[in-house]
């Protein structure tokens, strides 16, 4: 079975986030990135899956130099190449263009799954996947918590709300996005480091991929971006942890009465 | 405007309404007229409740192959009625299924949709909605670009079911004929189930402890835990807890978890995002302490302590003992 990753890198969580002075996006100087936690487990999974049915697993990503850092793990982890979608024409796509982008490097690959992660947790815009498989003209599936692969069709358990599941069957190839806690990623290990080195690595420029500008312009942009106004009435509880400890739960007694 | 009324169940649930409400007080200040859109088999029922609502028109589609929901039924569906109708604006509430459909329905036309957005802003002559950037930490505006339709979802909770607009008569309601071939539709989907019955119920709990990511290791929930036990409280936690196979299942919290509302709820180390806030918003006190004080929980925290947890835990502990033993 060949398959496509679609691997984002982001902000990692633990970096501490500022909006840039312009107010257009992060202050990104000091920012430290890893792999989008979802996307995480969709390369796990399909790694998963060749191991099972034999076959390839290619990564995709788009995103400047940087993101590099985040195919190398993805390879160190034992997916067998990359494409890697790094273009100044692709600084600044919405949703839409970034979908066209990897549909046209996935085209040429003709490959019988590709797997995303559900959402990213920068944009956060959830579309990706379900327009790529839109693009492709592929079945697709979003919320996937369970894969049951067969050579020419897919069993695929979604997570609905409120606890809610449901089995969808599905021909290949097809699109899945896959939803955090479907399986355990695997760490890298130091073979798998090395024998990344020698694992083929594809750059691709808009131009390589017969994207005229035209259709990646954004058909949604973001004009600003700032930290939300709070609504709420929180009081926030200063001092020493122990001060903090003494004055909560005074409040909590006598003020809240819930304890 | 167009506004895509969901049904759950055999039901118009939340989400319709709360779609409704938010297109109709959209359409008003922008000076458009405002239709429903509803898809199923045997939806007669549904689109008499949808026009009961202030619409100038509920269109409905009724085929046996929408029957369920899919993704490709649905979508070459409600597409029909866009080219129909040609709306400028098509609304939906950001359910697990305008997820599945919503982006695919907007790509088929070469069209963007504006996801998950909290609300809208009009400034001279420009529509602005807001959503959430790195999982609610931020806020943006976003503007669409290019010629209409523009598809937008909204967030739960932007907009409130009991704004809905009555209208004092009933919309007319008019069935479009659509073209659906059975080929065109590839999944099948199969009956909806839960797991099996789950061990914990937090339903009822009436103090909860709920670990976040910020607890680091498995090893730190003994802290929690402890905390828990002199307050005499359930613990839960957000989903990488239960993703990581630290707490079981059941203990998740959330739109995808369990549904909670405490007279007490003590979050440590979660920054709240909407899937977490959804599921204990309804507790009565909330205590949040997170190192980051920007973090989305404070947005709903009755009580805040920003800083770290395994400072401010190991004396409160000694302090709640003290009180409860006075
Ligand atoms: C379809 C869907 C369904 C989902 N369903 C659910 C659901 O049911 N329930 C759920 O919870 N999530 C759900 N999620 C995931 C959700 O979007 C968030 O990713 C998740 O809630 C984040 O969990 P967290 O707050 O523990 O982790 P993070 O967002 O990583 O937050 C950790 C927090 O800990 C703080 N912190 C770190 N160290 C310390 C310290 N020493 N002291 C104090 N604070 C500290 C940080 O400042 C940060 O705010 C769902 C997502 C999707 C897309």
């Amino acid at each position: 079975m060949k398959i496509v990753i679609c691997l984002k890198q982001v902000p990692s969580r633990d970096t501490f986030l500022k909006v840039n002075a312009a107010s257009t996006w992060i202050e990104e100087a000091d920012v430290t990135y890893e792999v989008n936690e979802p996307d995480v487990y969709a390369l796990e999974e399909g790694l998963r899956l060749r191991e099972k049915l034999g076959g390839e697993v290619i990564v995709c990503t788009l995103g400047p130099a940087r993101a590099g850092q985040a195919i190398k793990e993805a390879l160190a982890k034992g997916a067998d190449r990359a494409l890697h979608l790094d273009d100044a024409a692709f600084a600044n796509l919405d949703a839409h263009g970034t979908a066209r982008a990897l549909a046209a490097a996935i085209r040429r690959e003709n490959p019988d799954l590709v797997l995303a992660g559900l959402q990213s947790d920068d944009f956060g815009f959830a579309q990706t996947g379900v327009i790529v498989a839109e693009m492709l003209d592929l079945a697709h599936a979003t919320i996937v918590m369970e894969i049951q692969a067969e050579r020419d069709h897919l069993k695929v358990k979604r997570e609905l709300e409120g606890g809610w599941l449901q089995w969808i069957e599905m021909p290949l190839p097809a699109v899945l996005t896959i939803q955090s806690g479907i399986n355990k990623p695997r760490y890298a290990t130091l073979k798998g480091i090395m024998a990344a080195k020698n694992k083929p690595l594809q750059k691709l420029s808009a131009q390589d991929l017969g994207l005229d500008p035209e259709a990646l312009k954004p058909r949604q942009v973001m004009t600003r971006v700032y930290v939300p106004e709070k609504i709420a009435q929180t009081e926030f509880i200063e001092g020493s942890p122990g001060e903090i400890a003494a004055r909560l739960v005074d409040k909590l007694k006598n003020e809240a009465r819930v304890i | 405007m167009l506004v895509y009324a969901e049904h759950q169940e055999g039901r118009l649930a939340r989400p319709a309404w709360e779609a409704v409400a938010a297109a109709q007080q959209l359409a008003t200040e922008l000076g458009l007229t405002c239709a429903g859109a509803i898809l199923g088999d045997n939806i007669g029922a549904l689109a008499g409740e949808l026009a009961g609502a202030h619409l100038a028109e509920v269109l409905t589609v009724e085929s046996p192959q929408l029957a369920q929901y899919t993704p490709d039924g649905y979508s070459l569906a409600l597409r029909q009625v866009i080219e129909a109708r040609q709306p400028r604006f098509v609304i939906f509430s950001h359910t697990y299924q305008a997820r599945d459909f919503a982006p695919k329905l907007a790509a088929s036309l070469d069209r963007a949709l504006v996801g998950d957005s909290l609300g809208y802003r009009l400034e001279g002559g420009r529509t602005i909605f807001i959503r959430q950037v790195f999982q609610g930490k931020f806020s943006a505006d976003v503007e669409f670009r290019g010629e209409p339709p523009y598809f937008v979802s909204f967030q739960a909770g932007a907009f409130r079911e009991d704004s809905v607009h009555r209208g004092s008569g009933r919309a007319k309601v008019t069935p479009i004929e659509v073209n659906l071939s059975p080929q065109g539709i590839r999944t099948r989907p199969q009956e909806k189930f839960r797991e099996a019955r789950q061990a914990v119920d937090l339903s009822q709990a009436e103090i909860i402890v709920a670990v976040g990511r910020g607890i680091r290791k498995p090893e730190n929930l003994e802290l929690a835990r402890k905390l828990a036990d002199v307050l005499g409280a359930e613990i839960g936690a957000s989903r990488p807890i239960c993703d990581n196979g630290w707490l079981s299942m059941d203990r998740q919290i959330g739109s995808s978890g369990q549904t909670v509302a405490p007279r007490l709820y003590i979050a440590l180390g979660i920054s709240g995002a909407i899937q977490h806030q959804v599921g204990m918003k309804g507790s009565r006190t909330v205590v949040a302490i997170n190192k980051d004080r920007e973090a989305p929980i404070f947005d709903i925290a009755s009580y805040g302590i920003a800083g770290d947890l395994f400072e401010v835990v190991p004396p409160l502990i000694e302090e709640i003992k003290k009180a409860k033993s006075k």
